[in-house]
């Protein structure tokens, strides 16, 4: 058997976007890893550019100009988005992950009740408070509020 | 032991950033609402604004922490999903190395420019 | 699902083939078989392959889903073939394949090696140091039911690897321990009559180790024994995070109980054999 060459499946990047039948959850994870990296890129230039405030009022207010035009703002309300639910599917996870919200090992009786559905409803939460923190914000940063 | 405590130390370093971020983004962006830290009304990133904060020692500190605590979280995730591609060992010791020196080097940059800028915002 | 009323009809099975000494990589082949209700993937698999093409391969043992053997992708969902019904699946068309996250050895037979190796690695054992009463047993070891209850979930797993084909971590990261070891790991060291957490907790606290486990809850849903290893691996997380800060109740294991005071032996018992091994 250790003759034949056998065939390497593994499912590589693919497989962290979900292949098909995956639960929602799989989507949260996968959305959670691509709003953070957004979040670091936005954050590495931010510190970069505010820092121009050391140099004076008028480094401060070039850089602003740069930054301040149409499509830094919806941008920046890009980087809100992922703000909002970075924070709070983070703070989900931090349930989870110190075992608050999975619930205790029980005897599996079918059908199964896991894991995953004991958090269910903290995930339903979770949502509609980024639902609810996306539309308040988007009504602040797209200058609807003025 | 080791990634144990990473990890730990990256986790409270979220809440605390929520904390935190929360905040930045109330003085930043509800500005028109809340007024808070705004003494000059308008804008937040107005220079005048800019500058009533940077005077505040509170605020420099606030600055920092948010700073550190936001470069430990930001960069130990993304070192977590570099990781989990499989690299080998090599590589993952040039990304510890990297990321060290990437984060201190901005560290440093912001830590400077929130103590300089008490100075210049002192002029004003 | 019960509840759909099932005619026999045709199906097409489109089955992912791999002959290593003949392939280069895997392809498709269609087939197309009269299902009937009641009719699970294994028995349509067998049925092809006694009516149509004889070199098909397939690995099974028990077709009741005990004993782990035939796990595969079905329809995009890793599980068992013998667990699963057709028609409670589909109407028209069955997709089949191999495992992935494992490497294919033949049509439908993943090799499991990498699940068995990261088992064996966690120490799946109860591990004690009074050696010289594990050697020569001098009596029960005590357990109260309630922490009975706190593992006997995560023993029910048959090493099908349906939960390490599920996962995201696996797909890309091959030394990850992934979600049949670590559940496995806090399946002993929850145990009371176990001393073993201190060496566990440096393989399962590694870099490759339940910190790499993201939630994504996968596992938990295809797992066909309800073994919920994500709850586990969470479960585990906090117990690290608890030694961490050195908060984690440490509790030596108990020794065994002694003989019963004030009993006597019942005349018709007979003795228990001696020892084998």
């Amino acid at each position: 058997m250790t003759d034949s060459k056998k065939y390497p499946n593994r499912l590589g990047l693919t497989g962290w976007l979900g292949g098909g039948r995956w639960g929602v959850e799989r989507y949260l994870y996968t959305l959670h890893r691509l709003s953070g990296l957004g979040l670091l890129a936005y954050f590495l230039l931010h510190i970069l550019v505010t820092s121009s405030r050391a140099f004076g009022m008028e480094a401060w207010e070039r850089w602003m100009g740069i930054v301040g035009g149409p499509v830094f703002r919806v941008g920046e309300f890009l980087v809100y988005l992922a703000f909002a639910y970075h924070a709070i599917n983070g703070l989900r996870l931090v349930l989870i992950e110190l075992g608050f919200a999975v619930g205790k090992a029980e005897e599996p009786v079918y059908p199964y009740r896991s894991s995953v559905n004991v958090q269910r409803p903290l995930m339903v939460v979770a949502m509609i408070v980024v639902v609810v923190l996306v539309v308040a914000g988007g009504y602040q940063f797209l200058g609807l509020s003025h | 032991m080791k990634e144990t405590k990473y990890w730990t130390w990256h986790m409270f370093a979220g809440v605390i950033i929520l904390v935190l971020l929360g905040l930045h983004m109330i003085t930043m962006h509800l500005n028109t609402i809340l007024g808070l830290f705004n003494p000059f009304g308008g804008e937040a990133i107005e220079w005048a604004n800019v500058a009533a904060r940077g005077k505040l020692v509170i605020y420099a500190v606030f600055y920092i922490a948010l700073l550190g605590i936001a470069l430990y979280h930001g960069l130990y995730g993304f070192r977590t999903i570099l990781f989990e591609l499989g690299l080998k060992r090599g590589t993952q010791k040039f990304i510890n190395v990297l990321f060290v020196v990437v984060g201190l080097g901005l560290f440093v940059i912001g830590t400077w420019a929130a103590i300089k800028f008490q100075t210049v915002a002192q002029v004003i | 699902m019960t509840d759909i009323e099932q005619k026999e009809t045709d199906i097409a099975f489109y089955i992912r083939r791999y002959v290593p000494e003949k392939d280069a990589k895997p392809f498709w082949q269609e087939f197309t078989l009269h299902v009937e209700p009641g009719m699970t993937v294994l028995d349509g698999l067998h049925r092809i392959k006694q009516t149509q093409d004889p070199s098909l391969c397939i690995r099974y043992s028990c077709r009741m889903g005990v004993c782990g053997s035939c796990g595969m992708l079905i329809n995009g969902t890793p599980t068992l073939a013998c667990n699963t019904q057709i028609l409670h699946l589909t109407k028209s068309r069955l997709t089949l394949a191999s495992l992935p996250n494992f490497e294919i050895i033949k049509d439908l037979v993943p090799d499991l090696t990498s699940l068995f190796s990261k088992h064996r690695d966690i120490r799946p054992y109860i591990l004690r140091e009074d050696k010289e009463e594990m050697l020569n047993p001098s009596g029960e070891l005590y357990q109260h039911p309630d922490e009975l209850l706190n593992y006997l979930q995560f023993t029910y797993c048959i090493k099908c690897g349906c939960c390490m084909a599920a996962c995201p971590t696996l797909a890309t990261d091959p030394e990850y321990l992934g979600p049949q070891a670590i559940p496995q790991g806090y399946r002993f060291s929850t145990d009371t009559r176990d001393g073993g957490f201190a060496l566990r907790k440096e393989i399962v606290g590694s870099a490759h180790g339940a910190f790499r486990c993201h939630y994504a809850g996968e596992c938990s849903n295809v797992c066909p024994k309800g073994v919920d290893p994500a709850r586990a691996i969470q479960l585990m997380k906090r117990q690290l995070v608890l030694e961490y800060f050195h908060l984690k109740k440490w509790q030596k294991p108990g020794g065994p109980l002694g003989k019963p005071e004030h009993a006597e032996r019942k005349p018709e018992v007979p003795d228990a054999p001696p020892f084998t091994v």
